[in-house]
């Protein structure tokens, strides 16, 4: 127990100093690329979704003129909203309006892009981050576990556990879910983020309810709040511990067989150092890259839970938007997605820099 | 890490244990109802067309005339207008505005608000613009037509149309009298405040709207000044909720007054709960299916006549349209003046089968587009059914309501299931549209008229009918015109009306004089009140 | 000959000195085929299929009723004697209708799994072959696609070419192939520069002859792994979008479109919604398992998970 921290830093294979400089010198260079070439994958994403909007036969002039207007009328509105212009002059102009932080109007709302994605978004953040939470806090001990009792009961267990929930399907699960703890037992709330009766009620600060009933200090709101998303939260929860879980067991077993940790084992280590102070540590890089990932995979809107629970979140925004052909709020919706995913890639990088020790 | 863990593991099990299961009951001053609301894009009286929308304007707005939320049957009655005249040619209509009423912005209601009201929404020329311009108003000529003195507003008209045709528009959403001094404080440019109304309010109706989260709530406030005394319900929240089971759930545990999208299992197991009630309301929307006159099969008269006797009307409203709709086989629905409630066909698959082979038909296949909702879905296959007894092949595409209709404008849906609602309470509204059709080129593009959208070229004689009704000063002489036009429609129409919507709406027992509107308007709340 | 004629089967299989190529090969399959078989778990999944296979040829000799015989009367029925898994909101046998919709299951994910890797060996191979412009071009679209939320591009796609089968397994397609071109292109970088590919070369391989000859052989192993793991995702996808009325159209008993049918009666007739969902995820286990099991085989060191 005593020498373990020495024990921990010295399994890192030597570096020369010259082989430090150019490797950091290649994560530099290879940052910058990143960034430009994530800025271009973001433009393309827009670019893509821009021609499927186009071509997708959904008529968005009808959606916003009604199904009794005059031919004069859908005229009017089908210049207003600048569908007489070529494809590319009606991008660049988008592109343009983008730039100078004007998203459009949604024709399905009537209202700014802008401030709709700032209504949805955070349902869709505050699900996603409890839904990860509850991954990370079950799945990486169950994968340590599993991975340090190879072979064993718990082993199996984790196995199960993540191949279930790799082949159910979640709105089904959610339907279920809802029926047995909703309908039947009534030990949680119903679809929506929270009860009627407290819609509106909490002042909005950070558009994550939970967190705005706590800065209030309503209580009971935030009880309310909580009833709503916990069987949400914990279905993609469990979606994202099985991936979790199976992650972190086979990035165990990989170092548990490396050699520094056989030495760790012969200097008379107890197992749980070994596992934790030693294994652990150095799976810490390429598991917060996991953690990412499925964290962003949540924040994409995970469209049938959002669907199935009523939740007002961006998966459901972007999934009607795109059925009445709203491209405004399609593309406002994608720009936010491309760029969390951006986002993550960068945080997940800048961390691999800050956690591995090589980097230092 | 060890210790975060259990740290949160005790606090999401502590938090679980002390979640409220529900609320027993919503306050006694509020009113909360479950409702499918996102289909609201406006809530400008002169833009909004949306059945959502229309809910909303009702409450906040007023019209010159309007209907009495506790006897619908008695028709449009004096609102804002105190009383009125019909000049003796039938050529103009004044009306003499009611005193002391004033708007939530605190302005008072004068006639020149109501000739604004009106010309703005001629003017600027919206979806819903055609109730008013069918009376000969254009941009041009309505400040002319329309005209404020003192307290009398007169329309002119270009025609002496029958009074109650006229007045029955005056109810509709687009006639709401708004405040110009309010709303025009806030124009951009020349579009007469219509970017703010889209999303704000400027009226003198029973409630102000308090919020509007689009596909999540609206919230109104009692009018502590409204001239027919304030309402009892100071609060009024709807909710979006889509699912109807979600809505069941909701009103079984109290936590919502009023349900207003259940489907026929859900009011049937909710009508044997406790505390529960059940209100019916036929309302005006008819479920019709529309057989393309360009579809070759369909075009022979002996096909739709077959077509008739294939719809299991007993058996569909007996199963899974239980209570949502009832049988209603003429284009008026019932509430309305002329409706007819005659019903000539009947399930008979051996008579279509017997039809089809006096005319020499071996059989056929159709590819349909139907919207993806439950209802028309499942008709459609029950249609599917049927009709392959009578040796005709269906196949049917799911499309969104978006696709289908850009389909039907365009004249390529060969059999069409949904729903048409009346744009307001007059008779003209439907015969307009089912029953008129001057023009069947496709260069007309009238697409506007379910005749064109169905190529169904309407005898002259009809075309005629249909006009000549809106003329008759008569209610009694009208009434009979309507039922002639929708016999002859019956007897050779390739669009056959099939079903009328009742709305079911699912109530807490304590909710006293709920009403969605019947068939000729919108949800009311001012009259509703809970008792104990 | 003589020699190994006196063998049994087994041990000429087993032979640790295979004496024709032929028997090399067919030893190795048979040493997975045992590593397999001791793996009760992808057994189970592999009988599952069988089973489904079976059930999805012999549809009209198993299903008690036809799938799609409506009976307004008898509608919404429990599971019963007569109606062992119930009957759904038109009177039709739930059992017939799933194993019916077998067929249907069985057809998207065999084309998807067969499109989408094909599409991704392609790309990934060209790029990593090629290198240069064209790797960075093809790379970024990758990256585009793969940036892009599944689902709702896969809806995009069935929204603009109209909901059909034909299309879902297309849009599925569509949005399935970016990581198999991923994979495909890291095999391809690992292999581009080996000993073997150079002498090719030299004795005059094409660059088309290479990749079809040398690379893509190489490749093949991994991505069949990793189509083993992803054929459970496929079905979730597909049944995903049936579920929202883009997949399969009415009558046909798609298992994802029939838990949107049962919905609607979820609280008092919870088997329409239920018995599809079941079915579902007995079918995406199956293939889990299955997945599970050939990446032992064919990937001992895991590192394809």
């Amino acid at each position: 127990m005593a020498h373990s921290d020495s024990g921990g830093r010295s399994q890192s294979p030597p570096l020369s100093n010259a082989d430090r400089r150019a490797a950091r010198h290649r994560r530099l260079r290879n940052l910058s690329g990143t960034v430009l070439s994530l800025a271009l994958t973001l433009l393309g994403l827009l670019l893509v979704t821009f021609i499927i909007g186009r071509v997708m036969p959904i008529d968005p002039v009808l959606k916003v003129v009604g199904d009794r207007a005059t031919q004069a009328q859908y005229d009017a509105a089908y210049r207003a909203m600048g569908l007489d212009q070529p494809l590319y002059i009606q991008f660049a102009g988008y592109i343009r309006d983008v730039l100078s932080g004007d998203f459009g109007r949604s024709i399905s709302t009537g209202q700014m892009v802008i401030d709709d994605i700032k209504r949805v978004f955070p349902a869709t953040l505050e699900l996603a981050t409890l839904g990860t939470f509850i991954g990370v806090f079950v799945g990486v001990p169950l994968g340590v576990i599993a991975a340090a009792r190879r072979g064993g009961l718990i082993d199996q267990i984790a196995r199960v556990v993540a191949l279930v929930g790799y082949s159910m399907p979640i709105f089904w699960l959610g339907l279920m879910g809802l029926l047995v703890f909703y309908g039947i037992l009534g030990w949680v709330g119903g679809p929506g983020r929270q009860s009627i009766i407290y819609d509106g009620m909490v002042p909005s600060v950070t558009g994550l309810i939970l967190v705005d009933s706590l800065l209030a200090g309503d209580w009971p709101a935030f009880k309310d709040a909580f009833s709503h998303i916990i069987l949400p939260a914990s279905l993609l929860g469990y979606f994202s511990l099985a991936y979790i879980s199976r992650m972190t067991r086979s990035f165990m077993l990989e170092q548990l067989s490396a050699e520094y940790i056989t030495t760790a084992r012969v200097k008379g280590l107890s197992e749980r150092a070994v596992i934790w102070r030693h294994a652990f540590r150095n799976i810490a890089i390429p598991l917060v890259t996991v953690i990412a990932l499925s964290f962003g995979s949540l924040l994409e809107g995970s469209v049938l839970t959002e669907i199935i629970f009523s939740w007002p979140g961006l998966g459901q925004y972007i999934t009607k938007s795109l059925l009445a052909g709203d491209m405004n709020a399609v593309l406002g919706g994608t720009i936010v997605v491309g760029t969390s995913f951006i986002a993550l890639n960068l945080l997940s990088d800048l961390l691999y820099r800050v956690l591995d020790p090589r980097s230092k | 890490m060890k210790h975060l863990m259990t740290s949160r593991a005790l606090l999401l099990a502590s938090a679980i244990a002390l979640a409220p299961a529900a609320y027993a009951e919503t306050p006694a001053d509020t009113l909360v109802v479950a409702a499918a609301i996102d289909d609201i894009i406006s809530l400008d009286p002169a833009q909004s067309f949306e059945f959502s929308g229309n809910d909303v304007n009702n409450n906040t707005y007023d019209r010159l005339v309007d209907f009495d939320p506790l006897d619908l049957d008695k028709g449009f009655q004096p609102s804002l207008a105190e009383s009125w005249e019909v000049a003796e040619d039938g050529l103009s209509i004044t009306f003499t505005m009611r005193e002391g009423v004033t708007f939530h912005s605190g302005n008072p209601v004068r006639a020149e608000d109501a000739a604004w009201s009106l010309q703005r929404a001629v003017k600027l020329d919206k979806t819903p613009a055609f109730i008013l311009t069918q009376f000969g108003f254009t941009a041009d000529n309505v400040e002319e037509k329309i005209s404020f003195d003192g307290d009398k507003l007169t329309l002119t008209l270009d025609k002496p149309y029958a009074p109650s045709f006229v007045l029955n528009c005056l109810t509709a959403n687009i006639a709401s009298v708004v405040d110009k001094e309010t709303v025009m404080s806030h124009a951009e440019g020349d579009d007469m405040g219509n970017t703010w109304l889209n999303t704000n309010e400027a009226g003198s109706g029973a409630f102000e709207l308090a919020a509007w989260q689009p596909n999540q709530a609206v919230q109104f406030t009692a009018y502590e000044g409204y001239w027919q005394g304030a309402p009892e319900m100071k609060r009024v929240v709807v909710r979006n909720v889509a699912e109807s089971s979600a809505q069941r759930l909701l009103l079984e545990k109290g936590d919502i007054d009023a349900a207003r999208n259940l489907t026929p299992t859900d009011v049937d197991s909710l009508g044997d709960v406790d505390g529960l009630k059940i209100k019916d309301e036929p309302r005006g929307r008819i479920l019709y299916m529309g057989l393309s006159q360009k579809d070759e099969l369909l075009s022979n008269p002996a096909v739709v006549e077959a077509m008739k006797y294939l719809v299991d009307y007993q058996g569909i409203t007996d199963s899974f349209l239980k209570g949502m709709f009832m049988t209603h086989q003429a284009f008026l629905p019932k509430g309305y003046l002329g409706a007819l409630e005659d019903q000539p066909w009947t399930y008979d698959v051996a008579k279509a089968k017997q039809i089809l082979t006096d005319a020499g038909i071996e059989g056929g296949t159709i590819t349909t587009k139907v919207r993806d909702l439950r209802e028309y879905v499942d008709v459609a296959q029950a249609l599917q059914a049927s009709m392959a007894e009578a040796g005709l092949t269906l196949n049917i595409e799911m499309m969104t309501g978006a696709q289908v209709l850009d389909a039907y404008r365009a004249r390529e849906v060969p059999i069409f299931l949904g729903e048409w609602g009346p744009d307001y309470s007059d008779p003209n509204t439907n015969a307009a549209t089912f029953a008129y059709n001057p023009d069947n080129s496709d260069e007309a593009m009238a697409t506007g008229l379910l005749a064109w959208r169905n190529s169904y070229a309407v005898p002259e004689a009809m075309n005629e009918a249909t006009v000549a009704a809106t003329l008759e000063q008569d209610g009694d002489k009208r009434a009979q015109m309507y039922q002639d036009i929708q016999r002859q429609y019956q007897a050779e129409a390739p669009i056959v009306p099939l079903f009328q919507r009742i709305e079911n709406t699912g109530l807490q027992e304590n909710v006293q004089n709920w009403n969605s509107g019947g068939s000729v308007t919108s949800v009311i709340y001012r009259q509703v009140t809970k008792g104990e | 000959m003589s020699q190994s004629r006196d063998m049994t089967r087994r041990e000429w299989l087993l032979s640790d000195a295979p004496q024709t190529r032929r028997q090399a090969r067919l030893g190795a399959i048979y040493q997975g085929w045992l590593t397999f078989r001791a793996n009760k778990l992808a057994m189970l999944g592999l009988i599952i299929l069988v089973i489904l296979i079976g059930m999805a040829i012999f549809a009209p000799w198993l299903a008690p009723q036809s799938p799609f015989t409506q009976n307004l009367a008898g509608r919404l029925q429990p599971p019963s004697g007569e109606h062992l898994l119930g009957t759904d909101a038109l009177g039709r046998d739930i059992l017939s209708r799933l194993i019916y919709g077998s067929r249907i299951t069985l057809f998207i994910v065999g084309t998807v799994a067969l499109i989408a890797p094909i599409i991704g060996l392609f790309i990934g191979t060209v790029a990593g072959f090629t290198g240069g412009w064209t790797d960075q071009v093809l790379m970024r679209i990758t990256d585009i696609f793969l940036a892009f939320p599944k689902l709702i591009l896969a809806l995009a796609f069935v929204a603009a070419l109209g909901a059909s089968i034909g299309n879902a397994v297309l849009a599925l397609a569509l949005t399935a192939w970016p990581p198999y071109a991923r994979l495909a292109r890291a095999e391809t970088l690992t292999i581009r520069n080996a000993d073997y590919i150079a002498a090719a070369r030299l004795q005059g391989a094409g660059p088309m002859r290479l990749l079809i000859r040398h690379v893509w052989p190489l490749c093949i192993s991994s991505l069949i792994v990793r189509v083993a793991l992803d054929m459970a995702g496929i079905i979730l996808s597909a049944a995903g979008l049936g579920f929202l009325g883009l997949g399969a159209q009415p009558p046909m008993p798609e298992w994802g479109a029939m838990i949107s049918d049962g919905r609607t009666y979820i609280l008092d007739f919870w088997w329409v919604a239920a018995m599809p969902g079941l079915a579902i995820f007995i079918v995406s286990l199956a293939f889990n398992l299955l997945g599970d099991g050939l990446r032992d085989v064919l990937d001992p060191k895991g590192t394809k998970e």
